[in-house]
């Protein structure tokens, strides 16, 4: 009896233990990079820093003003064409993509969501840059737009599809249009995870340095017009980082917190929005 | 004394399969017809043939002739969303709209087809309600909670509300009980008789003492094929097939 329950209690503090343990194998990364992060630019984050433009190398007090304006305008672009594309095509194939040409655009998707996204910069490069004669906001906010459909479109495909059938066949037997019953029943009832997954999107894109090379190009001044070159966080870490000063290191790390914990802060947001049931439609 | 309805020749398949055979036969308006028949043999199948629910599946095709007053629903150039409008439709499981309240869950029929006059909306909403008896049980909450709420046998006769606030003709209920307590089960009986004075009803049901209870008419379905029907009574008592009595008897099925 009493060996019978020690064997027990041996087995399971081993299980448990092998649970935690492998928790925190999975969680070392997570913690490593926030801790550099965090260690590394923590010191540099003033009041300038989000205030002020960069500074000519030994000149004391620059920022990032301009980078992180210019990073959210450029997602707000790449916002205004890839959700309304990746979402549309994700409802398309969760309803109406049982053949053929829903075979297609799921391809296509997959197929994009494999290209790496240096080429998907290049293409925009010759597609937009080279035809403006202009690096552009506008062309980093395509490149990022294009990099956000493939993702959204399958995750809003996904929780449509979890949206029970029975749902869509009481819209129907009340003699209300499919178009109808898509709109304002099946989406509806998937709202939070097709919010959580156009989220997910533009945490995933917001931190892209490569399709910005050659689109967005950076730029060392304000710049709010959508056919001129532009700062984005990214591409600011990226140039400081490769840099020989030392204080531009130091930049760079600051930046990088600044990415990660508004990326974080967005998606600890929109988690704890759907999850209270804020959004219309989360259950 | 319309609407009847008249089933002629109706086949219909599941890609290569066949579901229905040749069936053939009338409902009278304002009764109750009930369809049973072992599970399997095409019960649902034919009642989502009578409102076009059926092509909305993958695969899934019919042909034949449903007649309702005058209208053959299957005729060229008929929209099977007006041939829905005439017909509310309960399900097996309660399935109200997760995302809505009690009220909009009422109110969807007509809101997501364009009406939006609230005080006739109102109006519709609350004699739906209480047409499904469920009025009094919702009225102070159902503008706050959602028809997912509520217990199962509400959450049936919310749909049941919510197929009458069409003001249908007719009524197809598949198996509407069967996932519910017996005391909603009575519950939707009670209701089911008062509506037969104003709606042709169809039911179907596994349950033969239920159809025993309801129905004014009762349809055998065997391998997708109509047996036959009668009054229920004779059905029940005295059925002109072999195979009815051998399932009514329990002999099989
Ligand atoms: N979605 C479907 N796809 C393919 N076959 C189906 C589908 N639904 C039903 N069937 C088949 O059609 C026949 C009739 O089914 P159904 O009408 O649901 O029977 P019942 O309601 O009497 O139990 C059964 O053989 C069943 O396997
Ligand atoms: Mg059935």
């Amino acid at each position: 009896m009493h060996n019978i329950s020690f064997r027990r209690r041996f087995v399971n503090f081993l299980g448990i233990g092998a649970i935690v343990g492998a928790t925190l194998v999975v969680l070392m990364p997570l913690f490593l990079i926030m801790g550099t992060v965090i260690y590394r630019g923590i010191g540099s984050i003033t009041w300038a820093f989000f205030t002020r433009i960069p500074q000519p190398v030994g000149e004391t007090g620059g920022g990032m003003a301009n980078a992180i304006v210019g990073t959210a305008m450029i997602m707000g672009v790449a916002a205004l064409i890839g959700i309304p594309l990746g979402v549309g095509s994700g409802i398309y194939l969760a309803e109406y993509g049982r053949n053929a040409s829903g075979n297609i655009v799921r391809f296509t998707a997959d197929v994009l969501n494999g290209i790496p996204s240096i080429v998907i910069g290049i293409t925009v490069y010759a597609l937009v840059v080279l035809i403006q004669h202009h690096f552009s906001l506008l062309a980093g906010g395509i490149a990022l737009g294009i990099m956000m459909i493939p993702t959204v479109c399958r995750t809003t495909e996904e929780v449509l599809l979890m949206v029970p059938q029975s749902v869509r066949e009481a819209a129907l037997g009340l003699g209300i249009p499919q178009w109808r019953t898509t709109l304002s029943v099946v989406v509806p009832s998937a709202a939070s995870g097709i919010i959580t997954s156009i989220m997910l999107a533009c945490a995933r894109v917001a931190g892209e340095t490569a399709p910005l090379l050659f689109t967005a190009f950076g730029n060392q001044f304000w710049n709010l017009k959508l056919n001129q070159p532009t700062a984005a966080l990214p591409l600011q870490i990226f140039a400081y980082a490769i840099s020989p000063y030392e204080e531009w290191h130091r930049m760079a790390w600051a930046g990088a917190l600044v990415l990660i914990l508004s990326i974080m802060a967005t998606v600890i947001l929109v988690r704890f929005a759907t999850s209270r049931g804020m959004l219309k439609g989360a259950h | 004394m319309d609407p009847g309805i008249r089933v002629q020749e109706l086949n219909a398949w599941f890609g290569g399969t066949q579901a229905l055979h040749d069936i053939g036969l009338e409902i009278p308006s304002r009764q109750v017809t009930a369809i049973i028949g072992p599970s399997g043999c095409g019960k649902s199948t034919f009642v989502r043939c009578l409102n076009r629910m059926h092509e909305t599946l993958p695969n899934a095709t019919v042909k034949g002739k449903v007649t309702i007053s005058g209208l053959d629903i299957y005729g060229k150039g008929v929209s099977p969303v007006t041939v829905r409008r005439r017909i509310g439709m309960v399900f097996q499981k309660p399935n109200p709209f997760p995302t809505m309240s009690i009220y909009d869950n009422v109110a969807a029929g007509l809101k997501l087809n364009g009406f939006s006059n609230r005080r006739q909306l109102d109006e519709v909403v609350q004699r739906s309600l209480e047409g499904a008896a469920l009025w009094d049980e919702v009225k102070d909450i159902m503008k706050k909670k959602s028809g997912a709420s509520l217990s199962g046998g509400q959450q049936q006769r919310l749909c049941i509300a919510r197929a009458l606030a069409i003001e249908p003709e007719i009524m197809l209920m598949d198996e509407p009980a069967s996932a519910l307590d017996p005391i909603s089960t009575s519950k939707i009986e009670d209701l089911i008789f008062q509506l037969k004075q104003q709606f042709t009803i169809v039911i179907v049901t596994h349950n033969m003492q239920q159809a025993a209870r309801v129905a004014d008419l009762t349809g055998f379905f065997l391998m997708g094929k109509l047996i036959e029907l009668d009054k229920t009574e004779k059905m029940f008592t005295n059925p002109s097939d072999k195979r009815t009595e051998d399932y009514i008897t329990g002999r099989f099925g």
